[in-house]
């Protein structure tokens, strides 16, 4: 920071600074451990980013660097973004979270944005978005339309956010169906579409006839289509990839949260916050409901979602029990946002181990 | 016809001479892509080559972050550079960075959180360890059965690499991690931990390291007797034999050095910049540190500076995404651009360039 | 758990599916190691032809078409690998590695202007398996053939085994190394098309995810016999598909050590093939990865 003051009192000294500091756009930088060419994580946020600069053209300038592997790699681009002038990082996978963490304390003045972690300060927010929320729908809609009663899931790691999502998604499916059943295949990769592509096949040939995914890739999807089955879009809208076989996708759509923290840097209000929104201010979205669904199903999924935008619903309600059968919400008890964030065992009802 | 003629010695003149013509033709090369991809070409290649070492906004951040970026492909190529020059061929250094890295965070994270000076001295000579037991496996299966090392390292590359995902989720995982993989931080853990030594250096005992490792090199090979007895048995197993030089101790000596090396690697690395034992641990400086020992045409001094050269496109490159967008797809085609290159031209050096009628292939 | 829910012969046939590209692949490298070449350049060239198939399918609408740009796209780049290694005399181990580099970055270029499309639709089914399958196959039956019974396998195996000698006796060792490789890119080109093409099928950044390296090591597992590395690569492939199909029955199974078993063969069918001397030298090529120049 040193040296930007230096060359803003220089700048002054020459008499610009007037000038300078009124078109002086503010700079937004974004890390990626993906490419954007993912079409999956790191491909939206790189969709929140376009979205900021179509918001506010000119006023904004933003860079990214893609494919940073987390570690001693994002420290260094963090360092060469914070120096290069930049207002505003978003730093977009837990990965880079001890980095974030390292270069916010040597540059006060400049605010970071991590997404997922649980790590905050002065200058450092955290957000994610309670995707789990999407998934009560999407398992509501798999409960009605499984024929064979199999739902498969492509799981990546077993992780808190991984397990909040199954819980969430056969806990809406059991209430319209009690005999459905969910298939767990863990894959233990977010991104590897051949890898994918198997899961899903293996699923499909052992009887599911739904497929959810919580890997980053379209294979599934595309699999899907292929084999004339139902599955739902992960992070973005895969109806490409699967114009029959995509009931709804779940949307990460880190727009609406990154223009208003943009616009807090420009208003002078930007302070340190955890956020972790859901489909209310539209951080998780659904995609359009395919007409495959039936209209009273699809009417239901809508009333669901618009309940829990509006708060009258949490999708983790009790009575529900864990897998051996304790009890762990009360009738009427709501999960607190602490169990949720570190969920580590599956619900009553699911068979299968989560492996360690 | 064109034909090429070994030369009797490399030629000192293009081995100076090659590399400053890779840097040119990549630049004019590089420059072509960029442009096609409708960047400035001249401002891509400055901000590539020049801007890490003297653009005055960064450059005092950046130029010591070469030498953190450079010290573990250095460390390792040293190591595999004693090995190539004897024909025996380790390409399997990433497994045993891995494996150094695995069993010194062990030896650190086992002892959390006790606070000792003995603690980092310990988690050194367990990474050294790591990465000579993995590399003695086809070192001794060389020896006993000859079996060919160029595949069985390789093979314990992708060995160690599940591995690492496995204590990943396993047996280092941070218990207070909430649930995700990775152990702890390393350099939250004040005995445990590879600090920069002097503040704003960049210098870490990796560094340190490295550059004393090049030193101990140098002596080896022009001064010391298995220096002597490496390069003969590279040059003429059969000359080596008759000088009574021991085969087996010489595959010994090559494979379980690099290892031992590769592993200090591993462990200086996420004891330090890297910080903790994750999945994705492994950034691939195993088999980046194989391009920089021939890149260093297997010399102490030339691997410094081809290190060197790679950690500054490395920086370069990511200056060149965040300043102008370009995409990281194209720093990587740069990159192997540049190696070609550099291969290319070293036939300039160990051979003399004909022309004339007796062309036979 | 659930395993009557397995079907044996439908999980054989994904299992085919899901080999075919590393088979493809591993066919070329065994091509071009038998001539004493080593190219660790696989995975950039089976990228390669995955971006290069999937663009000339989408470009003309024809899958057929497809196969055969991404074989091109292989080739192609397998010739930069051979001029450096052959004709200026580069190391091996180092410009293959160099090799996957670009690759990856090239086929990423290439890939900015197709991601989030469908390709084609490969259609013709033959027994619920595609034609590339069988072609594999088929593959298999002509390198053994060729290798063990023709003039053309004699003069490969013959480079491979002493370019020397083979140089005596009039071969072009070069030209016949150079072929060779461009062989395998090829093979590895189409490998690469078959994932961007039936098995994803679509394209995105660094879809092979390490298959390329995979395939490094199925040659070895398969000691340079074609019918081995036709067994090798449903076992490679197989281990995936099957604890894959053991997960969806609700088998507990420890996924990485599962992985990892297949490498740990490979080193011992490498130790055993190299204790039996004489076994050994009728298939490891002796010249592997060494220089070829002829001084006269």
């Amino acid at each position: 920071m040193k040296i930007k003051t230096m060359l803003t009192t220089a700048a002054a000294a020459l008499g610009l600074a007037t000038a300078a500091m009124a078109e002086d756009p503010t700079k937004v930088g974004f890390i990626y451990v993906g490419p954007v060419g993912d079409y999956g994580w790191s491909y939206e946020h790189n969709e929140g980013r376009l979205a900021i600069e179509e918001e506010f053209g000119d006023a904004v300038e933003t860079t990214f660097v893609e494919s940073v592997p987390e570690g001693a790699d994002a420290e260094r681009v963090l360092t060469q973004m914070a120096l290069s002038g930049h207002d505003l990082i978003f730093t977009t996978s837990f990965g880079f979270m001890d980095a974030t963490m390292n270069v916010a304390s040597k540059f006060p003045n400049v605010r970071f944005e991590h997404a997922t972690g649980y790590k905050r300060a002065d200058n450092v927010s955290t957000y994610s978005a309670r995707f789990y929320e999407g998934r009560a729908v999407i398992g509501h809609i798999a409960g009605h339309m499984t024929e064979t009663n199999k739902v498969g899931y492509i799981a990546s790691y077993p992780i808190p956010e991984v397990i909040r999502g199954i819980n969430a998604a056969y806990l809406h499916a059991k209430k319209v169906n009690p005999d459905v059943e969910f298939n767990v295949v863990w894959v233990y990769t977010w991104f590897d579409p051949a890898k994918e592509a198997d899961a899903a096949t293996a699923l499909i040939e052992q009887g599911a006839d739904v497929i959810m995914q919580h890997t980053d890739s379209t294979a599934p999807m595309t699999i899907a289509e292929e084999k004339g089955i139902v599955a739902f879009g992960q992070a973005s809208d895969m109806g490409n990839f699967g114009p029959n076989a995509q009931l709804t996708a779940i949307i990460d759509n880190w727009a609406p949260y990154y223009i208003d923290r943009v616009r807090a840097v420009k208003d002078g209000t930007w302070e340190s916050a955890d956020t972790w929104d859901g489909i209310a201010p539209g951080m998780v979205e659904l995609a359009p409901i395919s007409d495959r669904v039936p209209a009273d199903v699809k009417a239901e999924a809508e009333a669901m979602a618009a309940a829990i935008a509006a708060g009258e619903y949490h999708p983790f309600t009790g009575p529900i029990n864990r897998q051996d059968g304790t009890p762990w919400l009360a009738e009427g008890e709501v999960a607190d946002d602490g169990t949720l964030a570190g969920m580590d065992f599956y619900i009553e009802g699911l068979t299968g181990e989560i492996p360690n | 016809m064109i034909r090429l003629e070994k030369r009797r010695q490399p030629s000192k003149r293009w081995t100076y001479l090659t590399p400053p013509l890779a840097v040119v033709a990549i630049m004019i090369a590089g420059g072509f892509m960029f442009w096609l991809l409708g960047k400035d070409p001249v401002e891509a290649i400055r901000i590539i080559f020049w801007d890490p070492l003297f653009n005055e906004q960064f450059a005092s951040y950046s130029r010591p972050q070469i030498l953190v970026k450079a010290a573990p492909l250095i460390l390792i190529a040293i190591g595999l550079s004693f090995g190539f020059r004897a024909g025996v061929w380790n390409i399997g250094a990433e497994g045993q960075y891995i494996m150094g890295a695995i069993a010194g965070a062990a030896v650190g994270l086992a002892f959390f959180p006790t606070e000792s000076a003995l603690i980092f001295p310990l988690m050194v000579i367990a990474g050294a360890l790591g990465g000579f037991l993995w590399a003695m496996i086809p070192a001794l299966l060389k020896i006993a059965f000859r079996t060919n090392e160029i595949l069985v390292s390789l093979l314990l590359v992708y060995v160690a690499d599940l591995y690492l995902a496995s204590v990943s989720f396993g047996a280092l995982r941070n218990p207070d991690g909430g649930g995700f993989p990775g152990s702890r931080n390393l350099q939250q853990y004040p005995s445990a931990a590879n600090p920069e030594l002097i503040a704003g250096t960049g210098a870490h005992w990796g560094v340190v390291t490295a550059i004393f490792a090049v030193a101990v090199a140098y002596v080896l090979l022009n001064h010391h007797r298995i220096g002597f007895e490496i390069k003969l048995t590279g040059q003429s197993p059969r000359a080596a034999r008759f000088a009574g030089v021991n085969p087996n101790l010489i595959i010994a000596v090559c494979l379980g050095f690099s290892g031992i090396l590769a592993g200090l690697a591993g462990l200086f690395e996420v004891s330090g910049p890297s910080g903790q034992i994750n999945i994705d641990f492994a950034s691939g400086y195993g088999f980046t540190a194989i391009i920089v020992a021939f890149l260093g045409r297997l010399h102490p001094v030339g691997i410094l500076l081809a290190g060197l050269l790679m950690a500054l496109t490395y920086i370069g490159g990511e200056l060149a995404q965040l300043m102008l967008g370009i995409p990281a797809a194209a720093i990587l085609a740069f990159q192997g651009m540049l190696l070609f290159f550099l291969l290319a031209m070293d036939v300039l050096t160990d051979y003399r360039i004909l022309v004339g009628k007796k062309g036979l292939n | 758990m659930d395993l009557s829910a397995i079907n044996p012969i439908v999980l054989f046939a994904s299992l085919m599916v899901a080999s075919t590209p590393i088979l493809l692949a591993a066919l070329g490298e065994l091509v071009v190691e038998k001539t004493g070449v080593l190219n660790l350049g696989v995975e950039g060239m089976m990228i390669t032809g995955a971006i290069c198939g999937f663009a000339v399918a989408i470009e003309t609408g024809s899958p057929a078409l497809g196969f055969l740009g991404g074989a091109l796209g292989g080739a192609v780049l397998s010739l930069i690998f051979a001029f450096l290694t052959q004709v200026l005399l580069s190391n091996q181990v180092a410009t293959g590695l160099a090799l996957t580099l670009f690759g990856l970055g090239l086929s990423a270029l290439i890939g900015q202007g197709y991601i989030g499309q469908r390709p084609p639709s490969s259609g013709d089914l033959v027994l619920g398996l595609d034609l590339m399958v069988f072609l594999g196959i088929g593959l298999v039956a002509l390198i053994w053939w060729a290798l063990r019974a023709t003039r053309l396998g004699l003069i490969l195996r013959a480079v491979g085994e002493n370019h020397d000698a083979a140089h005596a006796l009039g071969y072009k060792v070069v030209r016949i190394r150079i072929a060779a490789i461009a062989f395998g890119g090829a093979c590895a080109g189409l490998g690469g098309a078959y994932l961007s093409l039936i098995r994803v099928p679509q394209w995105t950044e660094g879809m092979t995810a390490g298959a390329g390296w995979i395939a490094l090591a199925l040659v070895v597992f398969a000691s340079w016999k074609p019918w081995r590395v036709l067994l090798g690569a449903y076992l490679f492939g197989g281990i995936t598909v099957l604890q894959l199909n053991l997960q969806a029955a609700g088998v507990k199974i420890p996924v990485e050590y599962l992985s990892m078993s297949r490498y740990l063969i490979t080193i011992l069918v490498l130790v055993l093939i190299s204790v039996d001397r004489t076994r050994a030298t009728l298939n490891a090529p002796a010249m592997l990865g060494r220089k070829f120049h002829a001084s006269s």
